[in-house]
């Protein structure tokens, strides 16, 4: 192409190739690279140690919110589990840190892949089970794996924990927040990157199909168990990244915070970020952790008002209630999320300041 | 500009393949509980032949072609395709074998743009496996283009050029039948099942449509079976006819023949009076 292209007034696309790039001009691309080389080069150097932990957290949601939107909004699966694969990709990489003695880089895809295979088997049920009798079946597996994280004692030693050492990569330590934020993103970055990938090519057209009608998936040569069988796996295995992911941030894990809860947050980040949209699954992972921690600093300054010194808050509640808020209000006023949001300010800014 | 509408390189190519489609559905009877959908069918689709299915509503017409597509599966009798059994195969596989059809009441994928319907039949033609395509190597690259390449071609013939990007499910009714046969071609099938294609339809759309499956059986060589209650554009595309009634198989023969059989007529119109 001869001159970079800014503001489409057309298709001026010259071959099919053109056509299968992720972004439709130049002017996203460039701001892509910006936003990258700002987030890698400037953001880890101006935060404060609160606001990097803050961002890192954000930055697994995302991997994990890209990988619950797979099997919800692009194959319309809906998994009420997705809370208890994390924990287990985040035992899987504890385990095979601690008993095996694995180095990070094998022990996090490899966590990634034994939370696929858990991930598949509770797929099984969608062979015959749609929509909300399929959500009731993930929702046993949630409580199944929980109970067994808990219970297996020889294995995850329950409620007491595991620890896992220092994360090494190549030899070199991944201390503190700044090592773990590259780490983090780096990841997040790539696997968004392939979950893209995925939908503008073979598989994840087929999950879409089956998405969309599963008869007529049968109909064009899909096997449609299997590659529902396939979402989940590979929905899980982002899962499982991120979990180990967050194994190896938080230093120790419990079972306690794999449980209903997070499942319900991650399918609010989807929602609330659009379905059926890997953009919008970045957006409703930040979207949800920024609110996880605004919620929590407002829960300190009204425990700390004198009015309500008196009445016993409860935090939880709070989190519960403003999450449900968010996502009847957004699937009241913006179904289709925040990347429907994102695109009507892109496409007024292009317009501007001429609107039509 | 490259002329693809004189000759697709998809029909070219499989014109040139001689692909077989000899079908055969020998004694095929389905049953939903008590009732007889199909009973006792017996039917012969040669390569390159234009058969049409006909018969009034309820006939098992569209139970007929559930079966061949593997949608049903029938309780006695057998279906063969070029030899091979496949009365017990899965609807996927079907498809591998060279059986592509459009559906009745419009199947499409209404969330996706007309491309990527068109696209998705492409599936089992696919040669790449699954990392070089999550990581869009160069080959998964490629291999997208010549699909693409390909759709563009089935966009010209069915003149689709100006919806290409639109979704399915905003087209209007006649379009999306035309999509609808533009994504059973790009399955490459051998024997290509029509239900009802000009169901709904104006006068310009079944023109159209005429002319597309005209083209397909005249020029490209393709293998066509096709229900339609339209009795004139039945008629006029058809080499044979078959004529179903409650589930038997009542008359075949050429469009002449079944114009003056009687119990042909008895079955659309009723007993005549002095009869």
């Amino acid at each position: 192409m001869a001159r970079l292209q800014f503001h489409p007034c057309g298709n001026y696309r010259e071959s099919y190739g053109e056509e299968l790039r992720i972004f439709e001009t130049d002017y996203g691309r460039a701001a892509l690279l910006a936003g990258l080389v700002l987030l890698f080069a400037v953001v880890p150097f101006i935060s404060s140690a609160y606001f990097l932990y803050v961002i890192n957290l954000a930055g697994i949601a995302v991997i994990g919110a890209v990988g619950l939107n797979i099997l919800i909004g692009f194959t319309g699966q809906i998994s009420l589990g997705h809370g208890a694969f994390i924990g287990v990709g985040a035992y899987g990489a504890a385990i095979l840190a601690t008993s095996l003695h694995l180095p990070l880089f094998l022990a996090v895809p490899l966590a990634g892949c034994v939370t696929a295979a858990v991930g598949m088997i509770f797929g099984i049920p969608s062979v015959r089970l749609k929509g909300l009798y399929l959500a009731i079946a993930t929702l046993a597996g949630q409580f199944i794996i929980e109970y067994v994280l808990i219970q297996w004692e020889g294995l995850t030693k329950g409620t007491m924990g595991i620890v896992l050492p220092q994360a090494t990569l190549f030899g070199l330590p991944i201390s503190g927040d700044r090592g773990f934020f590259y780490l983090i993103f780096a990841l997040a970055v790539f696997m968004t990157w392939t979950a893209k990938n995925l939908f503008r090519t073979r598989s994840g057209r087929a999950f879409m199909a089956i998405r969309d009608n599963d008869r007529a998936a049968e109909g064009m040569g899909i096997p449609v168990f299997p590659y529902k069988l396939l979402a989940f796996g590979i929905s899980s295995f982002y899962a499982g990244v991120a979990g180990a992911l967050w194994a190896y941030y938080t230093m120790s894990i419990t079972p306690e915070p794999f449980n209903l809860d997070l499942s319900i947050e991650y399918i609010a980040m989807v929602i609330i970020g659009g379905l059926g949209s890997i953009t919008g699954s970045v957006f409703g992972a930040l979207f949800i952790s920024g609110l996880n921690e605004i919620l929590r600093s407002l829960f300190d300054l009204l425990t700390n008002l004198p009015l309500l010194q008196g009445m016993e808050l409860n935090p939880a509640a709070l989190r519960q209630f403003v999450f449900g808020l968010a996502i009847v209000l957004f699937i009241l006023f913006e179904p289709k999320g925040l990347a429907e949001v994102w695109r009507v300010v892109r496409s007024n800014f292009r317009l501007w300041p001429f609107s039509y | 500009m490259k002329a693809f509408r004189a000759d697709p390189e998809l029909f070219r190519s499989r014109r040139e393949q001689g692909d077989r489609a000899d079908l055969s559905v020998d004694g095929l009877t389905l049953r939903f509980g008590g009732v007889v959908a199909v009973n006792d069918v017996t039917l012969r689709v040669r390569t390159g032949e234009f058969l049409s299915v006909i018969g009034p509503n309820g006939a098992g017409k569209t139970s007929l072609l559930n079966c061949i597509t593997g949608y049903y599966r029938p309780q006695e009798g057998s279906i063969s395709f070029n030899g091979r059994n496949v009365t017990h195969m899965h609807t996927h596989e079907l498809v591998r074998e060279g059986i592509g059809r459009t559906f009745q009441n419009i199947e499409l994928f209404p969330g996706m743009s007309v491309l990527s319907n068109l696209l998705l039949a492409r599936h089992i033609h696919y040669r790449y496996g699954f990392l070089p395509a999550a990581l869009f190597f160069p080959s998964a690259r490629r291999e997208e283009v010549r699909h693409r390449r390909i759709v563009e071609e089935l966009i010209d013939f069915l003149e689709m050029q100006s919806i290409r990007h639109r979704l399915v499910g905003s087209l209007p009714y006649g379009l999306r039948k035309r999509v609808e046969l533009g994504r059973a071609l790009a399955l490459e099938p051998k024997l290509l099942i029509l239900d009802e294609p000009f169901a709904g339809m104006n006068l310009e759309e079944k023109e159209d449509m005429v002319r597309f499956l005209r083209e397909l059986h005249g020029e490209w060589k393709r293998t066509i079976v096709l229900v339609e209650h339209d009795m004139s554009i039945v008629m006029s595309l058809s080499e044979r006819i078959a004529v179903l009634n409650f589930g038997e198989k009542l008359a075949e023969g050429t469009p002449g023949e079944i114009q003056d059989d009687p119990e042909v007529t008895r079955a659309y119109l009723g007993p005549s009076e002095e009869g």
